[in-house]
């Protein structure tokens, strides 16, 4: 795959921004996947390259922290929390449900691009649970009726514009 | 540093107080089971729990390699809850493990099997599921198996820290974490330079050599002509695997088992180092006639050559055009050796026993062929040939020792010998240049500025009036420094010697292992010391032999008189120079840049 000059820009940018930072990478990947939407290993190399760090390093923390993601996500992420209290309450149920409706696994992202599944370990709504986020907005005390519901909405939306 | 008193098992011991209680107890007569003494016995993660000890006031057992060691300390290897401990921690390991020792290349050398042996461990207490594998054998030089890694992460800190490459790298969490390069590629789809630096400290089978010992069966089942050489470290280090101490030369030994082995003949790559400085000083004489601006780099070393083109491939145009040496010797056998012989070169096979795993990829490339054949057809390490000697029934001990054959390309000069450590083909080069300069042999013959073991060497010498700045760099976290400065245009070289692997040849990472788990009767600072002691071996050799400069060696002579005609000739240009890949793709799978 070969990135755009503007795509090299902006991830050159973002590295000189935080280069004199104690631990800039962190915050490289972070306004990356903010900025850019994921992280390839074409863009990793480029951060190898200006910060100095191994591309096994970034690799690495790429693949171990869930927020970053190797692929392109979809417009809308739907985050359903497996911590504990979640849990407990049934979320597991609910992500199987997201999964079956969207037919695709948790880490995928749907055909058309407008959904991203992920599992979450504990995002700190324990007293709501069982608790999704989609981009940020969290939606409280799911039940199995309202996946589909919560989908349609997306959908619209999407096409609303 | 100051001396303090510590307590292990009760009994008093005066010890440095900068030291783990892993280093301290192992000079106190204990040898703590352990997986990351590597280097020194400072772990960086302490995360395997195999060294496990009891220290009196700890409310938990303590990890001795990365625990320091303090004024008065109480420290118990053998109580109950620690041996359990640690039996424990071993058994865990297991259980994400493959038994298929039985079948293992590793098997022998295999530190995890000798620590789970010294513990006691029981065999599959834990069982369930384990984390996927992957099986990774198309790249050349190396082989990466995860099954059998542990993921102690010793191999990182080789290509990391050491190298200053850092193609390894833990990848994913948890359960399903691996050690590999970005994204589990292969090494061949990653800018990996195939030193085989991680396999020297790999405690397990995951990362080794790619054996060649089949394609070696195969030319002997064929009927062909098998003509083997030898690079100069491999006797440095051979004996090591037959119990021999380090620093034992074995040379003898090893060309009587290679006449026991059924090769046709047995030649030294030494006569081919010196072909490589006939020719590599006549190219720079040529840059100094020429007033060609910059450095001249060396080229030997297939993992070096790598590393510039993944990584420097602006600086391309300084490296000689000289093959490696084996590379030499096999087109020349394939040349002049089968006219002078009448033997068809079809029907020869050349293998090269080889301290290095980065020269199986060198065999293979496009600048090492002749008229579409390649120069050379197998390439063994140390280690392979070791095996295959163990695995014809001879008796090491046993063994007489006989002399390379004498047959055309049979003679090789003490230069020619110490291209195995870093500094020696520079001062090998400096012996041949001097004289094609001015007609005169460099006095004293040897030239000490280019001897020891310092990442970085440089010297300066004067010849005709004029100084010649020269440096020296083995390991690519060294080179690069001199790389950069000659990017930056600071460079104030006329010739660099750079050797990919720290310390040169002799410490390639196709060399037996050094593991102190398996040398107690080594000394306890083995891990600093074998790289000089195998380097001495080269030096001795040296001096004891008759020719001790390339252009002097009466073979070479013959050879340029008969058939090569003169120096860097036509014909020279065709059979013993090479070209390199200024656009090598890093990560080919990707086909970035399309």
């Amino acid at each position: 795959m070969h990135l755009r000059k503007e795509a090299v820009d902006i991830i050159v940018n973002i590295c000189n921004k935080y280069k004199n930072e104690p631990s800039p990478l962190m915050l490289v990947l972070s306004e990356t996947q903010k900025e850019y939407g994921y992280i390839p290993i074409e863009v990793q190399e480029i951060i190898s390259k200006e910060l100095n760090i191994p591309v096994s390093d970034i690799y690495g923390v790429v693949t171990f922290y869930s927020f970053f993601s190797l692929k392109p996500k979809g417009r809308y992420v739907i985050g359903v929390c497996l911590g504990t209290a979640c849990y407990v309450k049934g979320s597991q149920n609910i992500l199987d449900k997201f999964s079956e409706l969207l037919k695709i696994k948790p880490g995928q992202t749907s055909e058309d691009g407008l959904f991203t599944l992920d599992a979450l370990r504990c995002i700190g709504a324990c007293g709501i649970a069982p608790a999704i986020s989609i981009n940020g907005k969290v939606y409280p005390k799911v039940t199995l009726s309202q996946v589909q519901q919560i989908i349609d909405e997306y959908r619209k939306k999407d096409k609303e514009g | 540093m100051a001396k303090i008193t510590i307590y292990i098992e009760n009994k008093p011991y005066l010890v440095d107080d900068d030291l783990t209680i892993l280093e301290a107890a192992k000079i106190c007569g204990y040898n703590i089971p352990s997986l990351c003494t590597y280097k020194k016995g400072r772990c960086s993660l302490a995360s395997c729990r195999v060294c496990l000890v009891k220290v009196e006031g700890e409310r938990r057992l303590v990890p001795s390699c990365a625990y320091p060691v303090r004024d008065g300390m109480k420290i118990s290897i053998s109580d109950p809850s620690a041996v359990i401990a640690r039996r424990t921690s071993v058994e865990l390991l297991l259980s994400n493990h493959y038994y298929n020792c039985q079948a293992c290349r590793k098997n022998g050398q295999c530190e995890l099997l000798e620590v789970a042996r010294r513990v006691g461990a029981r065999p599959e207490v834990y069982v369930g599921e384990k984390t996927p594998t992957t099986y990774d054998d198309v790249a050349p030089g190396l082989i990466r198996d995860t099954s059998k890694c542990i993921l102690c992460g010793r191999c990182i800190e080789a290509c990391k820290d050491a190298q200053g490459i850092g193609i390894l790298g833990f990848e994913n969490r948890g359960f399903k974490t691996i050690v590999s390069p970005a994204g589990n590629r292969s090494f061949n789809n990653v800018p990996c330079i195939q030193c085989g630096q991680c396999t020297l400290v790999c405690p397990t089978g995951a990362l080794m050599e790619h054996s060649e010992i089949e394609k070696l069966d195969e030319a002997f089942k064929e009927g062909k002509y098998v003509i083997v050489q030898t690079a100069p470290a491999v006797r440095t280090a051979l004996g090591e695997e037959f119990g021999d101490p380090i620093g034992t030369n074995s040379r003898g030994k090893m060309v009587a088992a290679l006449h026991r082995l059924g090769f046709y003949r047995v030649f030294d790559t030494n006569f081919g180092a010196d072909l490589t400085i006939c020719e590599e000083a006549n190219e720079f004489v040529h840059r100094v006639i020429t007033k060609t601006p910059g450095p001249m780099i060396t080229s030997c070393s297939p993992g070096w050559v790598n590393y510039c083109e993944y990584y420097y491939p602006e600086l391309l145009p300084h490296l000689s055009t000289c093959k490696s040496p084996h590379e030499m010797v096999g087109a020349i056998i394939k040349s002049y050796y089968a006219e002078k012989h009448n033997i068809d070169r079809s029907q020869i096979c050349v293998v090269s026993i080889m301290p290095c795993t980065a020269k199986k990829y060198e065999k293979e490339r496009d600048g090492n062929k002749v008229d579409g054949i390649a120069d050379v057809d197998v390439v063994l390490t140390t280690r392979e040939l070791a095996q295959i000697i163990k695995r014809s029934g001879i008796n090491w001990e046993k063994l007489p020792s006989e002399e390379f054959d004498d047959d055309l390309i049979g003679d090789y000069s003490g230069a020619g010998v110490i291209f195995g450590v870093t500094g020696g083909v520079m001062e090998a080069a400096l012996r041949t240049a001097y004289y094609i300069l001015t007609s005169n042999e460099l006095e004293p013959i040897e030239f000490t500025p280019c001897r020891g073991l310092e990442g970085i060497k440089e010297a300066s010498l004067k010849i005709l009036g004029n100084t010649y700045n020269v440096a020296m760099a083995s390991g690519m976290k060294n080179a690069k420094i001199l790389l950069d400065e000659i990017k930056e245009g600071k460079s104030k070289y006329d010739f660099i010697e750079i050797m990919g692997c720290p310390g040169g040849c002799i410490n390639g990472g196709g060399q037996p292992y050094v593991t102190p788990l398996f040398l107690p009767k080594e000394e306890d600072n083995i891990l600093d010391t074998y790289v000089a002691k195998r380097a001495k071996v080269l030096y001795e050799e040296d001096r004891n032999r008759k020719v001790r400069r390339s252009h002097l060696n009466p073979d070479i002579k013959k050879l340029y008189e008969d058939y090569l005609c003169e120096y860097g000739s036509k014909k020279a240009h065709k059979l013993l120079h090479t070209f390199y890949n200024p656009s090598r793709e890093r990560y080919p799978d990707l086909k970035i840049g399309e």
